[in-house]
């Protein structure tokens, strides 16, 4: 074996020593002639926040957000899937009054599932709603309607959505967080928010055709005959486009309007395939393909 | 030596002698940041300013500290050193300077500090003799390399995440399949020039 030299070992362990302290002693110098005064609080709210990074308050993250909450730019409430407690803390931590903030949570406003809506032609392209929704404006007779390839369902961070067997997303109440980042994704814009213990009846279409077509495309669409407006003891419903829509704010539930709709297209969250089966036989006849 | 040299140098650690794709030096940002062309320009910018920077500190190290005192064997440990510190400090400093830039970048510095790519650049820039000027390019063109691997699978993998592929495909598995057709595309320029 070849002998160990004692100078060689103290070169360089000296080199190698001198090395390290040269550099600690820069890095401390740099840090301290570099330092970047961050805001305490801007720290505090990130930890209370959820650490999502959904981007539902329009920041890139819960940090930025913190930062712009911290520096005035941002409404203390702006953390939605955060909840009151949330905002409860913020408000703590800047030392202001709180904000009321309605908890939500996101609705699918389509019914037409595979069976129920018709398809104008078999889509074999890239599994995604954006790029299925300009290709001939969508392989589904109706423009309007769910496209079922799950853009909305990849883009959900909680994990809250899923595809159903009937290709209508599904989404689990409990998880959603009503961040309304699914609602951003889907390019037709079906999904929309709605105040988390809301249980009343939805008019569950997106369609803004007007009377005929709509029923030719899909047999529970909103085909926009304004019974349920005139129907409706609260005037919870107006028509927006001919698209019926319930006023979440009026409707006590009543179900009135549910009575007065030939077309089955509204009804309370849980309650949607179900309506197809009372539909008329006729309606349902081979209208696919 | 000029001129030629360092042209050819330019070249060969572009496309021949590919740091990720030949050397299959700094795998783990080539597979792992490449799922976005956002985020692999990021990674990119900030493997060119650090590897040029890293193998130019690295050189003077061990050309004016390591060689005098016949302590060459220490190389790998030396610039451990000082590559984490060099980025360290850049962290610091950009931070500071240009917040803009720390914002871009900022993300990518730390995951650099322990990259296998920069730590290769600095010792094949001492292996193969370069002189200062040749090794500044050297690391240059080594990190543009680096760069063009990094932004070619980027757009692959973001082409094949649209189309339909089968499911046992999926994933990481076409991910290293993409890359491994992507280096044998690059061995054809194998032996087109060397020093």
């Amino acid at each position: 074996m070849e002998e160990i030299k004692v100078e060689v070992l103290l070169q360089a362990a000296l080199a190698l020593g001198g090395l390290g302290a040269i550099f600690g002693i820069l890095l401390s110098v740099a840090a301290r002639v570099f330092a970047v005064e961050v805001d305490e609080r801007v720290e505090q709210i990130s930890e209370v926040l959820p650490g999502a990074n959904c981007g539902a308050c329009g920041y890139a993250g819960c940090n930025n957000f913190a930062e712009a909450v911290c520096s005035g730019n941002a409404d203390v409430g702006g953390c939605i899937p955060g909840g009151k407690d949330t905002v409860s803390e913020i408000c703590q931590i800047l030392g202001k009054e709180g904000v009321e903030s309605v908890p939500k949570k996101a609705v699918v406003f389509c019914d037409g599932d595979r069976q129920t809506a018709v398809e104008r032609f078999v889509y074999d392209g890239s599994p995604s709603c954006k790029h299925a929704d300009k290709m001939g404006g969508g392989f589904k007779a109706c423009a309007y309607g769910c496209l079922g390839l799950g853009d909305c369902v990849e883009a959900c961070p909680f994990g809250a959505m899923k595809m159903g067997d009937n290709g209508l997303p599904l989404i689990d109440e409990e998880a959603c967080e009503g961040c309304g980042v699914c609602a951003n994704y889907c390019p037709r814009g079906i999904i929309g928010m709605i105040p988390r213990d809301y249980r009343n009846k939805l008019v569950m279409c997106n369609s803004r055709d007007r009377g005929k077509s709509v029923v030719k495309a899909c047999p529970v669409g909103c085909n926009g005959c304004k019974a349920c407006t005139k129907a409706c003891p609260q005037e919870a419903i107006t028509m927006e486009d001919n698209l019926a829509v319930i006023d979440v704010d009026k409707c006590d539930g009543c179900g009135e309007c549910v009575a007065k709709c030939k077309q089955g297209a509204i009804k309370a969250l849980g309650e949607q395939h179900a309506a197809v089966e009372k539909l008329p036989r006729l309606k349902l006849r081979k209208l696919r393909k | 030596m000029e001129f030629g040299n360092l042209m050819a140098i330019i070249f060969i650690y572009i496309l021949v002698d590919n740091l990720v794709l030949h050397q299959f030096l700094g795998i783990c940002p080539f597979l792992g940041v490449s799922r976005k062309m956002e985020t692999a320009l990021g990674m990119s910018m900030a493997v060119v300013f650090v590897m040029t920077m890293a193998t130019v500190v690295a050189w003077l190290i061990f050309h004016f500290v390591l060689e005098p005192f016949d302590l060459m064997f220490l190389q790998i440990v030396a610039f451990i050193l000082v590559i984490a510190s060099l980025v360290q400090l850049v962290e610091t400093v950009m931070r500071k300077v240009s917040p803009a830039l720390y914002q871009g970048l900022g993300i990518f510095l730390p995951l650099i500090t322990t990259n296998c790519a920069i730590m290769g650049a600095a010792l094949l820039a001492i292996q193969e003799e370069f002189i200062f000027i040749e090794a500044v390019v050297f690391a240059f063109a080594a990190a543009i390399g680096f760069a063009v691997a990094l932004v070619l699978l980027a757009g692959i993998r973001e082409r094949v995440e649209e189309s339909d592929i089968s499911e046992r495909l999926q994933g990481p598995v076409v991910t290293l399949l993409t890359a491994g057709i992507l280096s044998l595309a690059f061995n054809g320029f194998q032996g087109m020039l060397s020093l």
